[in-house]
C-alpha cells in the first residue's frame, strides 16, 4: 500500500492546474552508445537558468550492460492516478522506467533519494517480457489507469505482432498483454489515449527485423512500413476501428492526444510521403460516432544538390523534413514540429486543430543546412531536431538530434554528434534558442528522449477538464 | 434506549464514513459532472452509486444472516472477526492498480457496478457486521425471520442513505464551491484509516 498521507505534489486533476506547476530545475536524458561498446546511461541535466551548472550534465547513471539502446522512458506514476474510476493518488511519482528498444531489457531507476543522482533499482529481462507478456523491443511508457502501459515493436520471437503490455507500478512484475482483442492490429509504436472517451490509440513502425538494421528501401517503397491508426476500448481492451493512411504515407509515429480529457482529437506524424518525401501532421477526432482523420500540415522536401546528400537520397535530389517527434503543449495550444532532415523546428498553434497557424521556426543542424546555435554562429552542427519536450507551463521546449542508431548514419553517414538544446517559447506564439543552453553531448552518447522534473506535456495524462 | 439506538449510530455513522471516501463515489460524480459539463449530472449519478454501495452492504448482511441462521453466535462472531481482520490486511498490501472496467463514458449500468466493485473490495459492508449483532440476534430466543429481515432491510437503507447524503453533499461542494484544486491537498490517504476500521472490527467481533 502506499504510505503518503497526501497525493503526490506532482499529480495534477487537470490540464489548466499542472500549467501552474513550478518550473522544473533539471531534467533526465536518456543517452545511447551507438556502437554498443559502453552501457547506456541516464543523465541528470541542469535547467535551472540561475544555476551555475546551467546547461550541463549533473550526473550521470550507467545501465547493467551494454547495447540496450534507451530510447523513450516514462514515470510508474504520474496525475493520472487521480482519475475517479481508479485513483490511486498516495502513489508516488518516483522510478523511471528506460526500455532498451534493442536488448528488450527495461531498466528501472529510482529517483529518491536524491532526484538529481538517480539509482539502478531493478532491470526487467527480455526472457520475463516474452514469457509474461509474449513481446520484445519495448518502446515508448506511460502511466495509466491500471498500471505502467509499454508498447512493444515485436512478438517474444522477435517477429509480429507487437502491441502493448502492463507492467506491476510497485512490483515492477511484468503483468501481461494489454490486449484482449487486437483485430487487425499488427505493427506497433507510440500509444496514448483520450482518458475521458476511454479510448487507446496505437501507431505503427515495422517489426524488429524491419528496423534494426536501418530503414529498408524497398519496403518503403513498397509501402510496406506502417501506415494505420488503431483505437482500441481503454477498458475492454479491444480494437474498435483502424484507419489506413494509405499507400502513398509511411511510419505514423508519435501520438498527441489533446491533455483535456473532454476533447476527442489529437495529433500525429506521418513522416514520408512517397509522392513527393514530404512529412504531413495529421488531425484525429470524432466524428458521427467514429475516427477520422484528416490532413492538416504538410511540411515539404527541399531541393537539395545531390553531392551534399547521403546515397539514399541522392537519386531524389531532395531532403525529406522526416518529421520524427511532435509535442503538444499541455493547455493544447501549441504544437512543435522536429524535422530531423531539414533542421527545422516549427511551432504551431493549434487552437483552431483543424487549421494550424505557423508562429515560430528555428533551424539548427540539418543534412544540407548544417545550421549552428546562437552560442557558436560560425560551427556547423549536425543530426537535427528529434526528441522534443515542453514544460507543463509552455515556456520551455527542450531537444535532442538523434533518431535510432541503426538510422541515424543513413541520414548522417559521417556520424551524429550529440546536442540538447533549450527554446524559450513567447506565450502567444513565436520562439528562440536559448544562447545560454548549448549541451554538446560527450561522445560516445547520443542523447535522445528527455523527461523533466515533476512531469511535462507528454509524460501526464489528466481525467478532469479544464 | 441508548443501548438500543447504539448500533443504529454507528450503522449511519459508517454510511458517512464511507460517503467520505473519494474512491466511494462523490468524485466520479464530480468528474462526470465536470466531463458533461453539468451539474444534474452530478445528481444523476448519486443514484447507481449509491445502490451499487447498497447492493454491495447488502450482500455482506445476507451472507452475514445467512450464516447466522445454522451457526451459533459465537462461531459467526469468530468466523467474521477472521474475516474482517484478514481483509483488513489486504487493504493494506494491496494498492497497485487493477483491472479498471467503468471508464469515463459510462452509463448508469456502469456506475452500479463501479461502486458495487469499489464498495465491496474495501469491505464496506463486512465493517457494518458487529452492528448487526445486537441488531438482527439479540432480543427475542428466537428472532422471528420477518423481524430480522425487515432489520436488515432498515440497516442497508439507513446505512447507504447516510453514506448518499454524505457523498451527494460533498460532491456539490467540490463542484460548486471549492473546485478541483481541493484534491491536491485535502486527499488524505485514507487506506490507513479504513484498514485500521476493518481490523477494529474484527477483533470487536473475536474478543467482543
Amino acid at each position: 500500500m502506499a504510505t503518503a498521507l497526501r497525493p503526490d505534489p506532482t499529480f495534477y486533476p487537470n490540464p489548466r492546474l499542472a500549467a501552474k506547476a513550478p518550473p522544473e530545475t533539471f531534467a533526465y536524458v536518456v543517452a545511447f552508445d551507438p556502437n554498443r561498446a559502453v552501457p547506456d546511461r541516464l543523465a541528470v541535466v541542469d535547467v535551472d537558468p540561475a544555476s551555475p551548472g546551467y546547461g550541463r550534465i549533473l550526473h550521470e547513471t550507467e545501465a547493467s550492460t551494454t547495447g540496450d539502446e534507451f530510447h523513450h522512458f516514462g514515470w510508474n506514476a504520474c496525475s493520472s492516478h487521480l482519475c475517479p474510476n481508479a485513483p490511486h493518488p498516495h502513489v508516488e511519482r518516483r522510478y523511471l522506467l528506460v526500455p532498451g528498444l534493442r536488448s528488450s531489457r527495461i531498466h528501472v531507476f529510482d529517483t529518491k533519494p536524491d532526484p538529481k543522482a538517480p539509482r539502478l533499482v531493478h532491470v526487467i529481462q527480455p526472457e520475463e517480457l516474452a514469457e509474461r507478456a509474449g513481446y520484445s523491443r519495448p518502446h515508448t511508457v506511460h502511466c495509466g489507469p491500471e498500471g505502467i502501459y509499454v508498447s512493444a515493436l515485436g512478438d517474444g520471437a522477435g517477429k509480429g505482432p507487437g502491441g502493448v503490455f502492463l507492467v506491476d507500478p510497485e512490483s515492477f512484475a511484468v503483468l501481461g498483454r494489454w490486449e484482449l482483442d487486437r483485430g487487425p492490429q499488427y505493427f506497433a509504436y507510440d500509444f496514448w489515449w483520450h482518458l475521458g472517451h476511454d479510448t487507446m490509440v496505437t501507431s505503427e513502425w515495422g517489426t524488429p527485423d524491419m528496423v534494426e538494421n536501418g530503414l529498408v528501401p524497398d519496403l518503403i517503397l513498397g509501402a510496406e512500413y506502417g501506415r494505420r491508426l488503431h483505437f482500441f476500448d481503454l477498458h475492454k481492451r479491444r480494437h474498435v476501428q483502424e484507419i489506413d493512411f494509405g499507400e502513398k504515407y509511411q511510419l505514423v509515429f508519435e501520438l498527441r492526444p489533446a491533455h483535456d480529457p473532454t476533447k476527442a482529437y489529437g495529433f500525429v506524424n506521418c513522416v514520408l510521403s512517397l509522392e513527393d518525401l514530404s512529412s504531413s501532421i495529421w488531425l484525429w477526432h470524432r466524428a458521427n460516432g467514429r475516427w477520422a482523420v484528416e490532413k492538416v500540415i504538410t511540411i515539404p522536401a527541399e531541393p537539395a544538390d545531390p553531392a551534399r546528400l547521403p546515397p539514399v537520397l541522392q537519386p531524389f535530389a531532395a531532403v525529406p523534413p522526416l518529421v520524427t517527434d511532435i509535442d503538444l503543449s499541455v493547455d493544447d495550444r501549441f504544437l512543435y514540429v522536429s524535422c530531423w532532415g531539414t533542421g527545422q523546428f516549427l511551432q504551431y498553434d493549434v487552437s483552431d486543430p483543424r487549421s494550424p497557424k505557423l508562429t515560430g521556426e528555428l533551424r539548427i543542424g540539418g543534412i544540407v543546412t548544417r545550421a549552428a546555435h546562437p552560442s557558436d554562429p560560425t560551427r556547423p552542427l549536425n543530426g537535427g531536431p528529434q526528441m522534443v519536450e515542453v514544460s507543463r507551463d509552455g515556456r520551455r521546449i527542450y531537444f535532442t538530434n538523434s533518431l535510432y542508431g541503426a538510422v541515424d548514419p543513413q541520414f548522417y553517414p559521417e556520424g551524429i554528434e550529440g546536442w540538447m538544446v533549450k527554446v524559450e517559447a513567447d506565450p502567444e506564439g513565436g520562439m528562440r534558442f536559448d544562447p545560454r543552453f548549448f549541451l554538446r553531448w560527450p561522445g560516445p552518447h547520443r542523447p535522445h528522449q528527455i523527461r523533466l522534473e515533476g512531469g511535462d506535456a507528454s509524460s501526464d495524462s489528466y481525467c478532469y477538464p479544464s | 434506549m441508548s443501548e438500543a439506538l447504539a448500533p443504529w449510530l454507528v450503522v449511519a455513522g459508517l454510511g458517512a464514513f464511507h460517503g467520505l471516501n473519494p474512491a466511494m463515489g462523490w468524485l466520479f460524480a464530480v468528474a462526470l459532472g465536470l466531463h458533461r459539463g453539468s451539474g444534474r449530472v452530478v445528481a444523476w449519478a448519486m443514484a447507481p452509486i449509491a445502490l451499487g454501495h447498497a447492493l454491495s452492504v447488502a450482500a455482506a448482511v445476507v451472507a452475514f444472516l445467512a450464516l447466522g441462521a445454522v451457526l451459533e453466535l459465537s462461531a459467526l462472531r469468530k468466523i467474521a472477526g477472521a474475516l474482517l481482520l484478514g481483509w483488513a490486511a489486504w487493504v493494506i498490501r494491496r494498492g497497485h492498480p487493477r483491472r479498471v472496467r467503468v471508464g469515463m463514458t459510462t452509463g448508469a449500468a456502469g456506475l452500479v457496478l463501479w461502486s458495487f466493485t469499489m464498495a465491496s473490495a474495501h469491505g464496506a459492508g463486512l465493517m457494518l457486521l458487529p452492528a448487526l449483532v445486537p441488531i438482527c440476534f439479540s432480543g427475542e430466543a428466537v428472532p422471528h425471520l420477518a423481524t430480522t429481515t425487515a432489520r436488515a432491510l432498515l440497516v442497508v437503507l439507513l446505512h447507504s442513505g447516510a453514506m448518499l447524503a454524505v457523498t451527494a453533499a460533498v460532491a456539490f461542494l467540490v463542484y460548486r464551491v471549492v473546485g478541483l484544486a481541493v484534491l491536491r491537498s485535502a486527499w488524505i490517504n485514507l487506506d490507513l484509516l479504513w484498514a485500521l476500521a476493518l481490523a477494529a472490527t474484527g477483533l470487536w467481533l473475536l474478543l467482543g
